[in-house]
């Protein structure tokens, strides 16, 4: 078993590079998928009985490369077309992970199909497991991954890394979308989804560790690090959320906390200020406060305004106005919701709701609040936040 | 997100069924299958049923521990629930323009109702 598990780490670990590597030299996403299957059976046959080969990821390359050759040269003889000159196996680089997920992310995909492709090609996952951590039948998984590959094939799915810096803001985003699909609550059902926020970390270390001086995958590195460190203390047993000034700050996870800190703590000093490394700066802020009540407010609402001017958006305006009523009182944040709810963004958000049942609650007008508080649990479209916001109201009757 | 795409059954429907040729019949029926197919191969389709006439649901309540099965107060309903497609799709946009291509949208309306998922926020 031993055996067979580290068999499996190895093969795991390389056919995200095997991938690359194929695709980069030969193109067509589909059908290098199939050559580095059937180099990854091959292995899974022949080592446990030859041996792990030195270069375990030169073999697969090795292999894989000549039975895509082997298929190229079946659809050219179907085409009645000249063979393709033998091409030596493209030799083993760095960069073939990230030209696989740059491919993922490629900008003719929505981040529906960029997230389970991602996770397929570079994190190396199964259809069925994805499907798993996405709730989603595993059927309709394969086919979201099939239509993807087709759609890179059409728009000509083969590119170098000369368009890296065009593309790291989509590979972000979908790391980004990865950790937060696995963010939610840790019992019963959604255990599997702890796995993709898992999966988003290592693969946006790597990704940070190839890139050391992109500051922006630095501060998503460091986002999910510190937002990751809370999970221990943000849900209850029965799957209830526990507000951040609510939670039992000892089961914060110190390790990844030291880790968010000191990646943050480089990138600001290295590197241009974005809004990731501000939202992991605002995170450092919370992990570094020993109990909710020493939270530095003033840094954090500083923090705010400028990811307001650097990335507005509805959810930061709330976030910043939190902020200000923590700072400044909650009478000066009701003020500042109520110009902010005319923004269309944010009509009818049920957040807008919860923040002024929260604000209201802490001004003391306990009967609006209550009313806040049911119409935002109305709202809503999560139900560990409709639970959340319900017992509030209840507390409040 | 997830979002389920409701379709009724009422008298207003019952009526148009009933004025439908036997060929409108068929490509009604066929809309729906084609459709089933088009979300599947889009991969958006977690599930989709037709349901069977309520004359055959029954009622079911546990009182005092034991099960009670029953022919329930489903007689003087009106409307009721014919069928439905649950989808997995990027946002609400997406799910209106799914909406838009079930048959029955053509005739009486369809309802789309976001689907509760497990997400929360620290506030």
């Amino acid at each position: 078993m031993g055996v067979l598990k580290s068999f499996d780490d190895v093969l795991r670990a390389a056919a995200p590079q095997v991938l690359g590597a194929v695709v980069r030299r030969y193109g067509d996403f589909d059908a290098s998928e199939d050559a580095v299957q059937e180099a990854l059976l091959a292995a899974a046959k022949q080592w446990p009985v030859d041996g792990v080969p030195g270069d375990p990821r030169a073999w697969l390359i090795r292999v894989a490369s000549r039975r895509r050759i082997e298929l190229l040269r079946n659809e050219e003889a179907r085409r009645r077309r000249e063979a393709v000159p033998p091409d030596p196996p493209p030799e083993v680089r760095g960069d073939d992970e990230l030209t696989l997920l740059l491919l993922c992310c490629h900008p003719a995909l929505t981040p529906v199909a960029q997230v389970p492709l991602t996770l397929r090609a570079v994190g190396g996952l199964t259809t069925a497991e994805i499907a798993r951590a996405l709730l989603v039948p595993e059927k309709t998984i394969g086919q979201r991954i099939s239509r993807a590959k087709r759609k890179i094939q059409e728009a000509g799915g083969r590119f170098s890394l000369s368009s890296l810096s065009g593309r790291l803001p989509a590979v972000r985003q979908t790391l980004y979308l990865i950790f937060n699909e696995g963010y939610t609550a840790s019992s019963g059902p959604s255990l599997h989804r702890v796995e993709l926020s898992t999966e988003a970390i290592r693969l946006t270390r790597q990704l940070h560790e190839r890139l050391p001086s992109d500051g922006e995958v630095a501060g998503l590195l460091a986002l999910m690090l510190l937002t990751d460190a809370r999970r221990p203390a943000r849900t209850r047993a029965d799957g209830g959320l526990v507000p951040l000034a609510a939670q039992d700050r000892a089961l914060w996870n110190r390790a990844f906390i030291d880790e968010g800190v000191a990646v943050i703590t480089e990138a600001l000093r290295s590197t241009a200020i974005g809004p990731f490394q501000l939202q992991a700066a605002i995170a450092a802020v919370h992990a570094e406060a020993t109990s909710a009540a020493d939270t530095d407010w003033p840094q954090i609402l500083q923090l705010y305004r400028l990811l307001a001017a650097a990335a507005p958006g509805p959810m930061v305006t709330l976030n910043r106005i939190v902020a200000l009523s923590e700072v400044d009182g909650p009478l000066v944040g009701l003020r500042a919701l109520d110009e902010a709810a005319g923004d269309p963004a944010l009509a009818g958000h049920h957040r807008v709701a919860a923040v002024r049942a929260h604000l209201l609650e802490r001004a003391g007008d306990l009967d609006a609040a209550r009313e806040e508080y049911l119409r935002a649990a109305r709202l809503t479209l999560s139900l560990p936040e409709r639970r959340y916001l319900e017992s509030r109201a209840a507390g409040l009757r | 997100m997830k979002y389920l795409i409701l379709i009724q059954s009422n008298e207003r429907s019952l009526a148009l069924w009933d004025k439908m040729s036997d060929d409108e019949r068929t490509a009604f029926g066929r809309g729906h299958l084609t459709l089933n197919d088009e979300m599947s191969e889009a991969g958006v389709l977690v599930a989709s049923e037709g349901l069977a006439d309520p004359a055959l649901a029954r009622f079911v309540a546990v009182r005092d521990g034991s099960t009670v099965v029953s022919d329930g107060p489903f007689t003087e309903v009106k409307e009721h629930l014919a069928g439905f497609y649950l989808i997995d799709v990027g946002d609400e946009k997406e799910a209106f323009s799914w909406a838009a291509k079930v048959p029955d949208a053509a005739t009486i309306g369809v309802e789309v109702r976001p689907v509760l998922d497990m997400s929360g926020w620290e506030f």
